[in-house]
Formats: structure tokens, sequence, C-alpha cells
């Protein structure tokens, strides 16, 4: 290995002009996080929609909802974003295409990564919400039902409560990988983390360095996720009811 | 829990404190030839018409028909009779990495020679001169770098093309909305789609992309040209031996004059690439300079 190591390359000007290395990748990551955690919120909420309707006797919504969370999940979002991006605005009335493709770059780029990371997201989300509603024992919605519950206040003081409880730990998953995945953004040009990360690497020629720094970022920022989520974990827990 | 961190933590300072290889110990290419009896060059896949796979799916190109000069006199240099020589294709990505760690000996492609990447390979001779120019749909008002004030304008990530429109955009706030593409097709998507008015690229490669378009009238390529920068091919740092053999190839061919015939075979004639076409590039006075007078400096 004839590599020549720069760790103070961080500390540098870029080529670009643009400030200094450290600079660059603060601004990807700043991206990344608005990015991650806009689309978590919004897919979250999306996917416990999704999730319910899933469940319901009514096949007017649990078919749509079955139909979206397939083609959403089983597609590789690097290709759901290039659909975004690429062939949406095509499909439009010209107008309307034309507004899209004309908008500030940077933002045209943001939002169909946002629309494509939220609808992919809620696809994963509202599959496991799903399966923490079915985990719910049966009798639970009988004994509502029993109790005089309609089937909405069933679902609100019943059923929701226990089953994101229960889909907690897989739900953190999902919460990871929104980070993980928001970094196909760089394929069509969105600079967050791993984007600003390859383009330090080809300025300055160092591409380890920018590596390791993007390698140790993504690492603190799903250790931090991790305890965060740890925290609710604990702090809804119902006592015996599982894993204690 | 608290020992576990800190068992991880020191694993990963170790890690990173036994990165760098004390220099002592670099074979030179030579040497590592000799050793394992092959010889790795570098080829790419579309470097158009440098270094690619052609219609048959045979690599050729410029550049590759460099390289294959330097692996014949590398046969007959290293004392072995069964070298091997073995293709291996890299990115813009990965290049430069593959030459550092010694993975690939030799790779001539599009690869600009510039003060950065001297810290970590080597370069040779230059081959070739590319200047920085404008891709602008026909018909377009954009004539010349200032008339980009205001427009949206594609560039690929992480080249030269995106490193002087910013320093433009800065020095004459143009207020150009620069929007980037992940590698040259992207960029050529981005223009062809409507969402930028003009690509920013190497005047060679928007040549080639033109030719390969499904419409070539529909383009042209427009603006002075902005800066300019030597090809060269890439090998290990501070291995002088081999770099002179490699320099030794492409100033025998510039000194015969054989290089005018390559040139022209794959710059003013057509070649094998969907169906066949011609690039139609005359040799820019930057080019028949750097025949004449053959060196290894940055521009």
């Amino acid at each position: 290995m004839q590599y020549s190591w720069d760790l103070l390359i961080y500390f540098k000007p870029s080529l670009t002009g643009e400030g200094y290395y450290w600079e660059l990748i603060l601004q990807g990551l700043g991206r990344t996080i608005v990015l991650s955690l806009l689309s978590w919120v919004l897919a979250l909420g999306l996917g416990t929609a999704l999730g319910i309707a899933r469940t319901l006797p009514l096949p007017a919504l649990s078919v749509p909802a079955a139909v979206f969370v397939h083609c959403f999940r089983n597609t590789p979002l690097l290709v759901q974003v290039f659909l975004w991006f690429y062939v949406v605005p095509e499909l439009l009335p010209s107008e309307w295409g034309t507004a899209i493709k004309r908008m500030d770059p940077t933002s045209g780029q943001f939002l169909t990564v946002l629309v494509a990371l939220t609808l992919y997201t809620a696809a994963k989300a509202a599959e496991v919400i799903r399966s923490g509603i079915q985990a719910v024992s049966r009798g639970q919605k009988q004994a509502a039902s029993a109790l005089g519950l309609t089937e909405l206040h069933a679902y609100r003081h019943v059923i929701l409560p226990q089953a994101f409880r229960i889909v907690m730990p897989p739900l953190t998953s999902d919460f990871l990988n929104v980070f993980k995945n928001s970094s196909v953004a760089l394929t069509i040009g969105f600079m967050e983390l791993t984007g600003q990360t390859r383009q330090i690497g080809d300025f300055s020629s160092q591409p380890f360095e920018a590596y390791i720094a993007a390698t140790l970022i993504y690492t603190l920022i799903t250790l931090s996720v991790i305890a965060f989520m740890r925290r609710i974990e604990k702090s809804t827990q119902v006592p015996g009811y599982w894993g204690v | 829990m608290k020992q576990r961190w800190i068992l991880i933590l020191a694993a990963a300072t170790a890690l990173a404190v036994a990165g760098p290889v004390p220099a002592q110990d670099r074979p030179t290419t030579f040497k590592k030839v000799e050793q394992t009896g092959t010889f790795v060059v570098g080829t790419r896949a579309a470097s158009i018409p440098f270094n690619y796979l052609d219609d048959n799916n045979e690599q050729s190109g410029f550049a590759w028909e460099i390289t294959q000069r330097v692996a014949d006199k590398v046969k007959a240099a290293v004392k072995r009779d069964d070298i091997q020589v073995r293709p291996m294709e890299v990115t813009p990505q990965t290049r430069i990495p593959l030459v550092a760690n010694q993975t690939v000996d030799l790779e001539c492609s599009s690869t600009t020679h510039n003060r950065e990447r001297e810290n970590q390979v080597g370069f040779s001779t230059s081959f070739f001169v590319v200047g920085t120019r404008m891709l602008v749909p026909a018909g377009s008002p954009i004539k010349n770098w200032s008339d980009l004030a205001g427009k949206n304008v594609a560039v690929s990530a992480g080249t030269t093309g995106e490193r002087l429109l910013r320093k433009l955009n800065d020095d004459q706030k143009l207020n150009v909305k620069v929007v980037l593409g992940k590698d040259i097709d992207n960029t050529f998507m981005t223009v062809d789609t409507g969402r930028a008015d003009a690509a920013v690229m190497d005047d060679m490669v928007l040549y080639s992309l033109i030719a390969r378009s499904p419409k070539p009238k529909k383009w042209n390529v427009v603006g002075d040209l902005l800066h300019q920068e030597a090809y060269a091919c890439m090998l290990r740092k501070d291995d002088a031996e081999f770099k002179e053999l490699v320099d030794g190839v492409i100033t025998e061919l510039m000194n015969s004059g054989e290089i005018t015939a390559l040139y022209d075979k794959y710059f003013t004639s057509p070649i094998n690439v969907r169906g066949g076409f011609n690039i139609n590039a005359p040799m820019s006075p930057a080019i028949k300079e750097l025949f004449a007078n053959p060196n290894d400096r940055v521009l």
C-alpha cells in the first residue's frame, strides 16, 4: 500500500472555493439529517395509516393499502428515485413538468428524494405496524367490543397502544435505515453526506480520509438513534408483557 | 458496558494508526510483475474514445493502445516468459485508490494529471490535452460563458468542470444554479430532459456524447476553451524505473509520428461504437504542441 495519509485534510480549503472541507462535511451532514428526519416523521404517519388500513375488514381501504405497500416495498429505492426524478415530470402535463424541472435545482432534488424516501419507508413501516396490530391477541379486540367500544375506540385505546410497544424494535431498524437510505440522493445530484464525501475524495485525492469521516459520522448517527429508541422502549414497556 | 466501548475505541484507533505502511517496503512495478507473473492494467467501460468496450465487446481506444504498447515493453523487460496482462475495470472513483494500493499497475484513460493526485500516484508523459467547454441545444441563446448568467447549468460532480464553473460563478457573479450529475451520462440526461440549459465538461467528452446521442444535430459545443488539462497514464508513485519505460513508449510514439495515425484512427474516422460514429474533432493547437514537445507537466 502506497497511500499518503493526510489526516489534516479536513482543515484545508476546498478546491471549489466553497469553504473548508470540514464545512462541506457539515453541510452534507445537515442535509442528511433534515432529509432523514423529515422522511421518517412523514413515513411514520403514512405508514401507520396504511398499516391500520391493511388490518381493517373494509376492502375499499385494505386493498389500495396492500397495493401501495407491494409497489413501494418490492422495487429498489434507487429505481424509485430515478422514476420520480426523470420519468414523472415527463408524464405530467408539459407545463407542470417544465415547472418542476425549472425549480431551484437543490430544492427540486431535495423534494424528489423526500417523496421517494417517504413512500418507500412508509411501505416498510406499514408492514411492521400491521404485524404489530395482528400480534395483539384477538381476545383483546373481542373484549373491547364486549365493553361497548366502537372499532375506532378499540384501535385508539386498546390495540394501537399495545401494537406500537410490540413493534418498537423493528421500527428502530427502519429508523436507522432511513439515514442510510438517504444516501441514494447523491445519484440525482443532491449532495448529502455520502455525496459530499465523494466530492471531497475526488477533489482532494484523499478518498480514504473522506470516507473514514463519513463512516464515523454515520456510526455516530445510528448509535444516537439506537440510544434514543432504547429510552423510548424502556419508558413505554408494559411490565411483564414481553422481553423482561 | 463501558469497558466494551473503550475496547472498540482502542481497536479503531489501532487500525487508524496502523494504516500508513512504512516506506522501505514498497516493491517497484517491475519487482511485482516478476514475482506475481501478472501485469494489471486499468480498463474503462465507456471512456470513449480513450478506453472503452466497442460493439464487439473488445477493449479499444486511444489510451488502450498505449497501454498495450507498454505491456509489450514490460513483457520484454521482465526476466520471465509467462507474464500475463490482466485487464481490470476501474471507475473515476476507484482508479486512484487502486493504483495507490498497487492493485492496478497502469491506468491510461481519460485521467487528468493534476497536483492533488500527485500525492497518491505518479503520472507518465502526457498523451492528450483537453479543454473545458459547454454543451447546449442547437438554437440556444448561450454562446459563451457570460451567457450562463442566471441559468441552470449541469456538471458532473467531482470533476474539473464543477470546480471551474463554481469559480467562474464566484468571480463573475453570474448567479448560475449548479445542477450536479452523478456521472457523464447522468449530466447529459439533465440537459436532455430540460432540467439544465447547458452542460460543462471536457471538449472531447462532449464530442463523444454528441456522437453517441440519438440526434447529434440537436447539440452544439460552444464557449471559449476555459481551461486546459493534460491526460496522462497513472502509475505508482516514485517508481522512476517504470515511469521511464512508460514515458519512453509515449515519447517514441510522438517522435516517430505514429501518434498522428493513432489520433486519426480515433478522432477523425468512424469507430466501432453504437454502429460506428465519427467524433470528427480535428487536432487542436495544444495537442499539436504536446506531440511536438512531449512532457509530463501539469497544465
